[in-house]
């Protein structure tokens, strides 16, 4: 039943969760800041646009880009030390492109993402969140099993 | 504005360990992401729930005690945030786009981490996207004031 439901086991899902909490609780304890990774993608944008929507964040967007390198940084070191090499995926380029497209759109307008809403929303029992962890996760469950039964794989 | 010398190192260490545990938990493979939604390998639930319930006990905790933060000044608070329609809106449309890619945006920045550079197609992707809802629904007034008006 274990192996059914997890077949490669629990210990690095368990580990790799625990350690995303502790980041985020890191940067809490010492700033108050519930950080999420989504805001990210329109306080960069206000380096280049003038947009109100992207202004607003302004006042974070440095150290929303410095979070983001130490995150892309912190995979590196897992990279280097666990995973022997870089790792690459087979999902297909226009997958990632019109599925990054809409993520784009649908975590800036649902006001979170898997870190806000997923870790920092659910973990404040936030009702918002909670409501939108279940609908971004019934949808996604929906979406990838109707593109698997139309055999796109990968 | 000035901040506390030692608030970027802060971010610099919590984003390392949020990025280093984003790739052990193999959450920045979008095959594994794809592997849970179809119900193949429920691993990704201890992710959420083990990062939502450190987080959790952080937020509650120092709540709590009613202090703010040294290096803000900040109350501390949890993340509650309004609901209104673009919850479940955004909500339905970004589950769209994870279901479809299989990479969310911290997930994908950890992805660029472990040297998967393909993954530059769905950040290309998420800045496209955050960059039409923004000119969407950024205020008109502000935008429309540089532009010569006849009203």
């Amino acid at each position: 039943m274990v192996e059914t439901l997890f077949p490669n086991g629990i210990s690095r899902y368990a580990i790799g969760g625990l350690l995303v909490g502790l980041g985020t609780a890191v940067i809490y304890l010492g700033t108050g800041i519930t950080a999420g990774a989504s805001t990210f993608l329109e306080s960069t944008l206000s380096y280049v646009s003038d947009r109100s929507r992207f202004q607003q964040y302004r006042g974070s967007r440095d150290w929303r880009l410095v979070f983001t390198a130490s995150i892309i940084a912190g995979a590196a070191v897992y990279a280097l030390l666990f995973q022997g090499g870089v790792w690459l995926t087979e999902v297909a380029p226009w997958r990632l492109f019109v599925g990054g497209i809409l993520v784009g759109v649908g975590t800036r307008i649902g006001k979170g993402c898997t870190s806000g809403h997923g870790v920092c929303g659910v973990g404040s029992v936030s009702r918002t969140s909670l409501v939108g962890v279940v609908t971004f996760l019934v949808v996604a469950i929906i979406t990838a099993n109707i593109v698997a039964a139309f055999g796109v794989t990968p | 504005m000035s901040r506390h010398p030692l608030f970027m190192p802060l971010v610099v260490v919590g984003g390392l360990i949020f990025g280093f545990g984003l790739g052990f938990s193999h959450m920045a493979r979008p095959e594994v992401v794809i592997d849970f939604l179809t119900f193949e390998d429920f691993g990704l639930l201890f992710v959420m729930f083990g990062g939502s319930i450190v987080a959790g006990l952080a937020f509650w905790t120092l709540s709590a005690t009613g202090g703010s933060a040294p290096l803000t000044g900040r109350p501390y608070g949890r993340r509650l945030k309004s609901f209104d329609r673009n919850v479940l809106l955004g909500g339905a449309v970004f589950g769209v786009g994870w279901g479809l890619s299989g990479i969310c945006p911290g997930a994908a920045y950890a992805s660029l981490g472990v040297g998967n550079w393909p993954i530059l197609y769905a950040l290309a992707g998420m800045f496209v996207g955050a960059y039409l809802q923004g000119v969407w629904r950024s205020e008109p007034a502000a935008d429309a004031a540089a532009v010569p008006s006849d009203d």
